[in-house]
């Protein structure tokens, strides 16, 4: 656990970057730090392992005061990555991810094998131990910053914005990878961010900062999208925010069962499959492949990969609403796919149902809030 | 000139000898000194201008006046070679204290905070991650105040210390240009020489950077 109490950050010239912050950060949780330029986000982070030291007030690290122990060993027990991931220019791959086990002395091939299981274990190739970061692309430069971090096995990470530097699509996967490393690691985390997105799907708890040093809210993402607590923070999550909350939603739906087609069938074999004019294609463990149009498979041919229509995503079954609706509203059938843990199809199912549940949903909540209301006053 | 070499092989090699390690022992002595001067001009930023330029007006000493009046400040004998090499180490540090600051400087934020943040300190930090990342910046500057020194050296024979300067006195004296060609000629080759001992010396310190140029 992590325990801001009354921290200040107040610098010479008068600038408060930090202003009187409470706050809890679960052990084996997620803690986002989320707020625009200058909300003082990355100084509470650095006050948490005395890079900046505050001006008054104290931070916990379980029971310790982080302000009574020596810099060195305070350091050298919380991981800490950091944007551009930071890596020592002049050393290999595995010699970075040894840094802090040789700081602590272990002895040199004891952190080479725990280097090595850490490339493994974020999903590096062994091959690269050898090298130096530039001769690694960003992505992977970031997973090195990552391993390196985790190298003593610290309870506590630190992460100054570790995946902003990186392009969309490696960003999603390191932030996927991260959440599974999470849940089999379940360090305390605090994780500094701009963007309420990733806040919003890495945290277990969210801490929006505002101009100034203060805290405006700390909620789940779900509240966070679902109530806000002011204006700000209403305007700081954004647009979409009621889509974006059926992230957090899931529910059963009731899938309808599709007639599929496999590679090889011919032209009337879809048609009557086919419902609505669009039959679904899936291979041998019936795993969705795409949709075709029934009209589209000339009379005498077979099915094959060139009439595949790839647009709709897939939603697993026990997923989240929001999931469900986007499989429904992309899929040009207008059938959402749903699919099991193995990837092998449930069934489909319309927006029109989906939104149904989501209305059902929304409807018990607001009774929920109806009878607290009455209870609470 | 290959006359002169041939009659005078025992004076030649003599003077050669003493022009290594004048030129030599000043650039060590040198880079030692300007190490923590350097340091201090990084770490504590607002230093930086004052020592730097201090550093720049020490150099602009004309090296001629400094050996002269080297034994006034230091009390050793006139013709000592002690003079020449205090006074060449003065301008060593001179170069060498701006280039191993820029060296230090040249240290990205990122992965000064990532070192801090490791729990490295002091001595350890700078002696594993900054000192080794400014070397490339350093040698750079090493050949410079090597090389500088070699030609300096020779001004010693204005006043009487044997090396190869005196090839230029005696070619002067006597009005053969063949032994001040000679002079030439030694000097540049060990310049030369020194410059590729530094270089290499570089490339074994910094194996990261040529793996990053193979890419």
């Amino acid at each position: 656990m992590i325990k801001f109490e009354s921290v200040v950050k107040k610098y010479p010239d008068g600038t408060v970057a930090v202003n009187g912050l409470d706050l809890v950060a679960p052990s084996g949780k997620i803690t986002v730090f989320v707020g625009p330029s200058g909300c003082g986000k990355t100084t509470s982070l650095r006050m948490i392992n005395r890079m900046i030291e505050p001006t008054s007030g104290t931070i916990w690290l379980d029971d310790q005061d982080t302000g009574k122990v020596s810099e060195s060993t305070l350091r050298r027990g919380i991981g800490y990555v950091i944007q551009h991931a930071g890596l020592f220019p002049h050393r290999t791959i595995v010699d970075n991810i040894a840094t802090v086990p040789l700081l602590l002395g272990w002895d040199k091939k004891k952190a080479r094998a725990r280097s090595l299981e850490l490339m493994e274990r974020v999903g590096l190739d062994p091959n690269f131990a050898r090298r130096y970061p530039a001769q690694l692309s960003g992505g992977q430069q970031q997973r090195v910053g990552v391993a390196r971090a985790l190298a003593a096995d610290p309870p506590v990470m630190l992460m100054d914005e570790p995946f902003s530097a990186v392009d969309p699509v490696v960003r999603g996967e390191l932030q996927d990878e991260f959440l599974r490393l999470q849940s089999e690691l379940g360090k305390t985390i605090i994780f500094v961010t701009h963007d309420i997105d990733e806040a919003v799907k890495l945290g277990d708890q969210v801490a929006v900062l505002k101009v100034g040093g203060t805290l405006a809210q700390l909620a789940s993402p779900a509240e966070l999208l679902t109530d806000p607590v002011d204006d700000f923070v209403a305007g700081f999550v954004g647009r979409d925010r009621g889509y974006r909350a059926l992230g957090f939603e899931s529910g059963t739906l009731d899938a309808a069962s599709e007639q599929t087609v496999k590679f090889g069938d011919d032209s009337a074999t879809v048609l009557r499959a086919g419902r609505d004019g669009w039959a679904l294609a899936v291979d041998e463990a019936r795993r969705p492949l795409g949709w075709v149009r029934s009209a589209a498979v000339p009379s005498g041919k077979q099915v094959g990969p060139e009439l595949l229509h790839r647009g709709g995503t897939l939603a697993s079954v026990s997923g989240s609403l929001r999931a469900a609706l986007d499989a429904a509203l992309s899929s040009p059938s207008g059938r959402g796919v749903l699919i099991d843990e193995n990837g092998a199809l449930v069934g489909t199912v319309t927006a029109a149902e989906v939104v149904q549940r989501i209305e059902s949903h929304l409807h018990a909540r607001r009774d929920q809030h109806d009878e607290g209301a009455v209870s609470g006053g | 000139m290959i006359n002169y070499l041939k009659n005078n092989p025992d004076n030649v090699s003599e003077w050669f000898f003493a022009h290594v390690w004048l030129s030599v022992v000043p650039v060590v002595l040198g880079l030692i000194i300007a190490l923590p001067i350097g340091w201090v001009a990084s770490h504590y930023r607002w230093t930086y201008p004052p020592i730097t330029n201090l550093a720049g007006l020490l150099y602009t000493v004309p090296s001629l006046a400094l050996f002269i009046i080297m034994p006034s400040i230091l009390g050793t004998k006139i013709l000592s070679p002690i003079n020449m090499v205090v006074a060449l180490t003065v301008y060593s540090v001179a170069l060498l204290v701006r280039v191993v600051a820029d060296g230090l400087n040249s240290v990205a934020p990122d992965v000064r905070a990532a070192a801090t943040a490791m729990g490295f300190t002091g001595l350890g930090r700078f002696l594993k991650v900054d000192l080794p990342i400014a070397v490339p910046v350093i040698t750079a500057g090493l050949r410079v105040a090597t090389v500088s020194n070699v030609s300096l050296v020779s001004i010693g024979a204005l006043i009487g210390v044997p090396q190869l300067g005196s090839l230029f006195t005696t070619g002067f004296s006597r009005y053969i240009p063949g032994i001040v060609l000679l002079g030439i000629v030694l000097c540049l080759v060990l310049a030369l020489v020194l410059d590729g001992l530094i270089i290499l010396g570089g490339r074994l310190l910094t194996p990261w950077q040529r793996a990053v140029a193979k890419r």
